[in-house]
């Protein structure tokens, strides 16, 4: 064996056929506009929303090791936001979904020193009175409809484009771009070194420790970011949808069950899973919506069983079967074959 | 005097969400297993009381003597056939697992009995009331107090004078050596969820005799019976009665300021603590 | 030699994914004092794990009175009378003492060992019975975690690394006591780092290197050199 027939490297074929195509269908879906129907252009941004929620999700559980169950504390947070800011700050409302991703950063600094005092799974239950003191506060304000919610006004509405298909155009290249930027801030910040210290985290949260890793600051950070992101796909959210009330904005279903399912489903602590699991949540959602409750009883015995039998998700199978990595994270050893063994 | 009266409601209130904490920090105590789905089985308690009720016409109390014994079984069943699988030393798969069993089982609640809202009745029992001093307080709320004082009594007799409660500390300690020792930790941990979700059948009954409930109210009971146990401090029983009857404290006295208030300002109490003492106001004391 | 109680044929373990021990061959006659000696990492301790069913191991490979006992789980493995002082004592913390050792009673198996006997064989054990274990000395620790494994009336008991982290003078106390506390046919390993004391209560040594069994033979004729060699792995 010779050292020099081995190079470390980050990237591979599968890597850049997967770029190549992902550049395809991310033009193919940028141009949607002009080839899909007004139905599925709704869909597939209420998809891309789900995708930045999971992939949000999943950095903070699958590799900062923080599980919360209530991110629909920010999902709201960034819907009422969007609302206030408009009809009382006269915001534009793409300014509006900027200023209150900002605004779910600022108030993820309190809450999470508070609930970084919690450990392990008190923190996912912490996490959930937090966004139930959202909930009951903004259910408080009367200006925005108190308990029963409010809608926004036309004219708000109006000023985002002229034209109702210019406005639903333009609000799904906002549902795109958030999926996009959200992955796009995952996959950077993983690279990064200190998403490689999150991931040393995980696999060894003694080690890191030891090799002087600020663990706590870190997943603050982490904690503090998705926030922000998560406010504002919240924002984006309550744009398609018009309307809000306390118990849409902050339900614990819509915006942290379903999102956890998509993540365990699709495979946890991995760029693609959340990918693959958003695909499958909504396969399984047009076909067996019909059902009602059994749809989601089925829904939770699929994350239990996956949890169980296959804990890396859909993804980890693939990746077993074929090792594959789409998103390069990790170095690997290739051995080249030079010249002097043939 | 108004004040004195919330004041006494809300201890008495206490005693309910007391109810709703220890099976938790029984868990907690004995396998470090946080149940997401807890307060789903205290709904599901709840649920089985109104079968019994109206199915065999028995008073919501003594349905008790049915539902125990069910809830318990229930929990042996539920930790042996799934959580035991969950267990180890990765946080995910018992969250996931339990947060999972909850939507399954608000899903089947909703089924089974719609999402109506649905209330244990005991005409005489719900409206008698005792004369104390210069205010006047219910039956009920009296009766769900002494009820959650005799519970958690025997829960720590069960926990420090009983050769079970010797196991579940054992086991909790060490859980290879107390394998080595004859225990099979599989059987004990069943037992202890078992334990639980009697204590959480007893919740349940009481929480449909003092308010309507639906297949939706679980995630609410499941995060007062987290409060009181932090505030309380982990590991401590008599604790977290102390957390519970802070909770209901501060929950009727937020009532008072605005009925809108009640359920927010226990939150906020319960921020309050964590900011100002993490490890809760007795943690780990024991006897 | 008399008939073996326990015996070990081809056993190889794992301890996460690394593999511990290769095809190891062991026996335990009855009534036996068998010595365990090897430097760290040889695999005592996942021998010790072996054995107690703390690690599962395939079909076979270990036998207990004639009986197959490697898929067994720790606490099935407890029943058939096996116990183990671990190392490190490893007392419950949050128990008394006297709890402690009546934890240590749950298979309920019948003999001579009982509270009464274990407070006569360690008077001291008497007297702090109501304190918390952790309030103990590390010699009376190590005295709770013997009469704890005593407590389940073994027919075999394994001793891992009772002398590591006591004094002197405790250590000889314990190996005094060892005596009157194997006799009556009871059958015993003895795990240790400290050679001389193994030998010297035992009828024979193995000595574990990387995994294998690097020697065997009776603790009084087995010549120095050739343990340290067998230890060390120096040629």
């Amino acid at each position: 064996m010779n050292l020099s027939d081995y190079t470390v490297t980050r990237t591979s074929p599968a890597a850049r056929a997967a770029a190549a195509l992902g550049a395809i269908v991310l033009i193919a879906l940028i141009a949607a506009p002009w080839w899909a129907g007004r139905a599925d252009m709704r869909l597939m941004s209420e998809l891309f929303l789900y995708l930045a929620l999971a992939s949000l999700w999943n950095l903070m559980a699958g590799y900062a090791g923080l599980v919360s169950v209530g991110q629909q504390a920010y999902v709201g947070f960034g819907g009422y936001m969007l609302f206030a800011l408009t009809i009382f700050g006269g915001l534009h409302p793409i300014a509006a979904i900027v200023v209150a991703g900002l605004l779910g950063a600022l108030i993820a600094i309190p809450a999470a020193v508070l609930i970084f005092r919690l450990r392990g799974a008190y923190f996912a239950i912490g996490t959930w009175v937090v966004a139930e003191v959202f909930r009951l506060s903004f259910a408080q304000v009367s200006a925005l409809g108190g308990g029963s919610g409010s809608s926004l006004p036309v004219g708000i509405v109006k000023s985002l484009a002229s034209g109702r298909s210019a406005r639903e155009s333009l609000s799904y290249w906002l549902a795109l771009g958030s999926a996009v930027l959200v992955i796009a801030a995952v996959y950077l910040f993983l690279r990064s070194r200190r998403g490689l210290a999150l991931t040393a985290i995980r696999d060894n949260e003694l080690a890191a420790g030891s090799l002087g890793i600020d663990i706590w600051r870190t997943k603050f950070a982490v904690y503090v970011v998705t926030a922000a992101l998560t406010s504002l796909a919240g924002a984006l959210i309550f744009l398609q949808k018009l309307r809000i009330s306390p118990d849409a904005a902050f339900s614990v279903n819509d915006w942290t069950a379903f999102v956890i399912f998509i993540v365990v489903i699709g495979g946890i602590g991995t760029i693609e899973g959340p990918i693959i699991g958003t695909l499958i949540f909504f396969l399984l959602r047009e076909t067996l919506a019909d059902l009602g409750t059994i749809y989601l009883m089925v829904l939770g015995v699929v994350a239990i069983v996956v949890m169980l039998k296959a804990p890396k998700g859909v993804w980890g199978l693939i990746r077993a079967r074929f090792d594959l990595q789409l998103f390069p994270l990790g170095y690997r050893v290739v051995r080249h074959i030079s010249k002097k063994d043939t | 005097m108004e004040w004195l009266n919330a004041l006494v409601q809300g201890t008495l209130l206490g005693g309910l969400y007391a109810l709703f904490a220890a099976g938790l920090s029984l868990i907690f105590g004995v396998m470090r297993l946080v149940n997401i789905a807890h307060g789903d089985l205290i709904v599901l308690a709840a649920y089985l009381g109104l079968t019994v009720t109206s199915a065999i016409g028995l008073h919501p109390v003594v349905a008790m003597v049915l539902v125990v014994p069910a809830m318990a079984m229930i929990g042996y069943a539920l930790q042996r056939g799934l959580l035991n699988q969950t267990l180890g030393d990765d946080l995910l798969p018992p969250l996931l697992v339990t947060f999972g069993l909850s939507v399954i089982l608000q899903n089947g609640l909703l089924e089974v009995y719609s999402a109506d809202p649905q209330k244990l009745s005991a005409p005489v029992l719900e409206t008698a009331s005792l004369p104390l001093g210069p205010i006047t307080v219910g039956v009920l709320p009296v009766l769900t107090f002494a009820i959650a004082v005799a519970v958690i009594w025997g829960l720590q007799w069960t926990f420090y004078k009983t050769a079970l409660g010797r196991a579940f500390r054992a086991v909790s300690d060490n859980q290879d050596i107390a394998q080595l020792m004859g225990l099979n930790k599989r059987h004990i941990f069943g037992l202890a969820m078992a334990l639980a979700l009697a204590v959480t059948a007893v919740a349940g009954i009481l929480l449909g005799l003092r308010t309507s409930f639906d297949p939706a109210s679980g995630g609410g009971r499941l995060i007062f019976g987290f409060e009181a146990v932090i505030i309380g401090g982990l590991g401590n029983l008599w604790g977290t009665l102390a957390g519970g009857v802070i909770l209901g404290v501060a929950q009727t006295i937020g009532a008072k300021i605005d009925p809108g208030w009640q359920v927010l300002s226990g939150h906020i109490a319960f921020l309050v603590i964590l900011a100002i003492r993490p490890q809760g106001l007795f943690p780990r004391m024991s006897g | 030699m008399p008939e073996p109680i326990l015996q070990m044929t081809g056993l190889n373990a794992h301890y996460g994914d690394f593999q511990a021990l290769y095809g190891v061959d062991m026996h335990v006659g009855g009534g036996e004092v068998l010595a365990i000696i090897g430097a760290n990492g040889a695999g005592k301790t996942t021998l010790m794990r072996s054995i107690t069913g703390l690690i599962t191991n395939g079909p076979g490979q270990i036998q207990f009175k004639g009986r197959d006992i490697g898929g067994l789980r720790g606490d099935q493995v407890a029943e058939t009378g096996l116990a183990m002082v671990p190392e490190g004592r490893q007392l419950f913390a949050s128990l008394t003492v006297e709890e402690n050792l009546l934890i240590g009673a749950q298979t309920g198996r019948k003999g001579p060992w009982s509270l009464g006997a274990v407070f006569k064989l360690f008077p001291i054990l008497k007297e702090r019975r109501a304190v918390p274990s952790t309030a103990l000395s590390g010699g009376q620790q190590q005295m709770v975690a013997i009469g704890r494994a005593l407590m389940s009336n073994p027919e075999l008991i394994l001793f891992d690394e009772i002398s590591l982290g006591l004094a002197p003078i405790i250590i000889k106390d314990i190996y005094d006591a060892l005596p009157g506390i194997i006799g009556d046919g009871m059958s015993a390993i003895i795990v240790e780092q400290d050679i001389s004391k193994a030998l010297s209560v035992s009828s024979r040594v193995y000595c574990l290197q990387e995994g294998r069994v690097s020697l065997e033979g009776a603790s009084d004729t087995v010549p120095r050199e050739d343990i340290s060699r067998a230890y060390f792995g120096i040629e």
